[in-house]
């Protein structure tokens, strides 16, 4: 696959505080990629000065193998974690006034059929709901047919429905052949979309790879859960090196069986057991030591 | 590139009319203005008449006479000449030189033929001889002569407000950034917003010139080509003011404070509402740097006097250039964000 964009020895500086600290990644063509951290891990900075909206204090970004010029600023499809539309126009100007942008655009018509846009259609931005707003900001930010769409936290705020509609939705981008890049702080969302994710954390990626072999490479154990009042914390502290989380001992084990008898062994109901693989939440936890939603 | 600035101008546009708040009162301000004005000067006792005299140090008893009469207010001259304006305008019935016994009334105004009568009458067996004569010119009303002063004011306000406040508003909650992110350049999105406003404050003040015009009858000696080039002058340059505060704050606070800092000094010391002349000349200078003094004058010049653009050429050179240096600032300095 063709590298459609090359991040290299990215560095970017607000006063004393490094928000992204020699940063370099390849994007290819046809890919959705995760960029995932905790909060302040210098995601949003990160994509922003892919998106060209901030400039870096060293390294360079090229797209294509050019330095983002117009041709980027035509083919780049961009949803900020935030946008304020202007107020006093309705969804269907604010369509016709970003086609005008650009020399190629999707027709109106077509996005308001693709995102439901038609029962709110001649309504004033103000008065969307979240869920339309991100409906309407990602058929804006489709309405130049990018050959590269950026996401920045596209779901963060909406309901699961919204969010699972949403999905979809990247999805269909994606199979049409552009690529995406992606910030997110749901794990669930990365594992859907995306085939590659890069773990920040301080300005820094501290793992990059597909989501799978990330968790091969860092796991070969599987979480056994019980309920705590079926198995003490002495008990499974001591015993079993469980950790005890909401009422719940987590028992880490690449030996099911052998773990399974220690506890019949010691007559623990078994009734509530659920054994679960390690996901992306466990390897971020484990890589950045914080929870993953501040 | 003008399918972009076209299409930025229709949605700016399409938000003014819509946002009917701000729309009213860009409407409403001025011509209540006007309204109190024409209310609060008519309501002035018009009964009173007003002499002006050039005194003499050992004045004659028939001038005693007559400037003992009641309710003729006396207003004390040093020359004749300087004062003449007045006479024409209405503004002073007559004017008595009580060295000379000259004195100078209007032929078209009534309270300068009754005051006339009395000053005869008052010297009447009397040895001098009184001579008389006459001036011409219409009425002006202090409405007149403050006219062009709101009108200005108001393109002010909407100038300063509309380019400063909206493009810092548009900065802080994201709109500059969402555009940023498309193939819009700063100079088109400026231009577009600067159009925009041009033409949204034509349209706006057309529509209160000729609606006032019709109730007041504004004086009008000039053409109103010339008051129409001198009105859009005054925009730009205002607008260019505008597009300097914006080009960088992106607090709505900072930008209000800095926009008042600019247009109150403007409201009272660009000669609005009444005359710098007799004004402290640290003041009537002060006054030259402000945008808003050239207008208006020249507004004035040419509805009062009759002036062309040849005689308040200085006045359009001063917005021109004002206009240009601020232009290049502004887009120079213009950050997204």
């Amino acid at each position: 696959m063709a590298v459609i964009l090359q991040v290299s020895h990215l560095v970017k500086s607000f006063g004393s505080l490094t928000a992204v600290n020699d940063v370099s990644f390849e994007i290819h063509q046809g890919s959705c990629f995760g960029l995932l951290g905790p909060n302040g891990a210098g995601k949003t900075t990160t994509i922003e000065l892919m998106e060209g909206i901030k400039t870096p204090d060293a390294g360079s970004i090229l797209y294509q193998g050019e330095p983002l010029g117009r041709q980027f600023r035509n083919e780049a499809g961009i949803m900020f974690q935030t946008t304020a539309l202007q107020e006093f126009v309705t969804v269907r100007e604010m369509l016709v006034l970003f086609s005008r942008f650009y020399p190629s655009t999707t027709d109106i018509e077509e996005l308001v059929a693709r995102y439901a846009l038609g029962e709110f259609l001649h309504q004033d931005t103000r008065q969307l709901s979240g869920g339309q707003k991100q409906r309407l900001l990602l058929a804006i930010a489709l309405i130049n047919k990018p050959k590269i769409l950026f996401l920045d936290e596209p779901t963060t705020g909406l309901d699961p429905q919204s969010r699972r509609n949403l999905w979809e939705q990247v999805r269909q981008v994606k199979d049409a052949g552009a690529t995406i890049l992606l910030t997110t702080h749901y794990m669930e969302e990365a594992y859907e979309l995306c085939d590659e994710i890069a773990i920040m954390d301080h300005g820094r990626m501290i793992a990059h790879d597909a989501p799978d072999a990330l968790l091969a490479k860092h796991f070969d154990d599987v979480v056994i859960q019980l309920d705590e009042k079926d198995l003490p914390r002495d008990l499974g502290e001591a015993q079993f090196m469980a950790t005890y989380r909401e009422g719940n001992a987590h028992i880490l084990t690449s030996d099911v069986n052998k773990t399974i008898e220690g506890l019949l062994s010691r007559d623990i109901p078994l009734d509530r057991l659920r054994i679960r693989a390690r996901d992306l939440e466990d390897l971020f936890l484990e890589l950045t030591g914080k929870e993953l939603r501040a | 590139m003008w399918n972009r600035i076209y299409a930025l101008f229709v949605a700016r546009n399409t938000e003014f009319f819509r946002d009917r708040s701000s729309l009213a009162w860009s409407v409403l301000l001025p011509v209540l203005m006007i309204f109190v004005f024409a209310y609060a000067f008519t309501e002035e006792n018009p009964q009173k008449f007003k002499v002006g005299i050039v005194a003499s140090t050992n004045p004659a008893e028939a001038t005693q006479n007559f400037t003992s009469t009641r309710f003729i207010q006396f207003i004390e001259f040093e020359e004749v000449e300087p004062n003449l304006e007045k006479v024409e305008r209405h503004q002073i019935d007559l004017i008595f030189d009580t060295r000379r016994f000259g004195y100078w009334i209007n032929r078209t105004s009534p309270n300068g033929y009754i005051v006339e009568k009395l000053l005869i009458a008052a010297f009447s067996g009397a040895s001098q001889q009184l001579q008389q004569n006459m001036v011409e010119g219409d009425e002006i009303r202090y409405l007149d002569w403050v006219m062009p002063g709101v009108l200005a004011m108001n393109i002010m306000w909407g100038a300063l407000f509309g380019i400063g406040y909206v493009i810092v508003r548009y900065r802080k909650f994201g709109v500059l950034k969402r555009l940023r992110a498309t193939p819009v350049t700063s100079l088109e999105f400026l231009t577009a917003q600067v159009m925009s406003r041009l033409w949204l404050m034509v349209v706006v003040n057309v529509v209160i010139f000729i609606g006032l015009d019709m109730v007041f009858d504004f004086r009008m000696h000039g053409s109103y080509l010339d008051l129409f080039i001198v009105f859009i002058l005054g925009c730009i340059c205002l607008i260019c003011c505008g597009l300097v505060v914006a080009a960088r704050i992106s607090s709505e606070e900072v930008a209000n404070g800095l926009l008042n800092l600019l247009s109150w000094p403007m409201m009272f010391l660009s000669g609005i509402w009444f005359s710098l002349e007799g004004a402290h000349p640290w003041m009537q200078k002060f006054a030259l740097i402000l945008p808003l003094t050239h207008v208006t004058e020249a507004a004035r010049e040419i509805m009062i006097d009759g002036a062309g653009l040849v005689q308040i050429a200085d006045h359009l050179l001063v917005l021109s250039l004002t206009s240009v240096v601020l232009l290049v600032i502004g887009a120079w300095v213009f950050r997204w964000e």
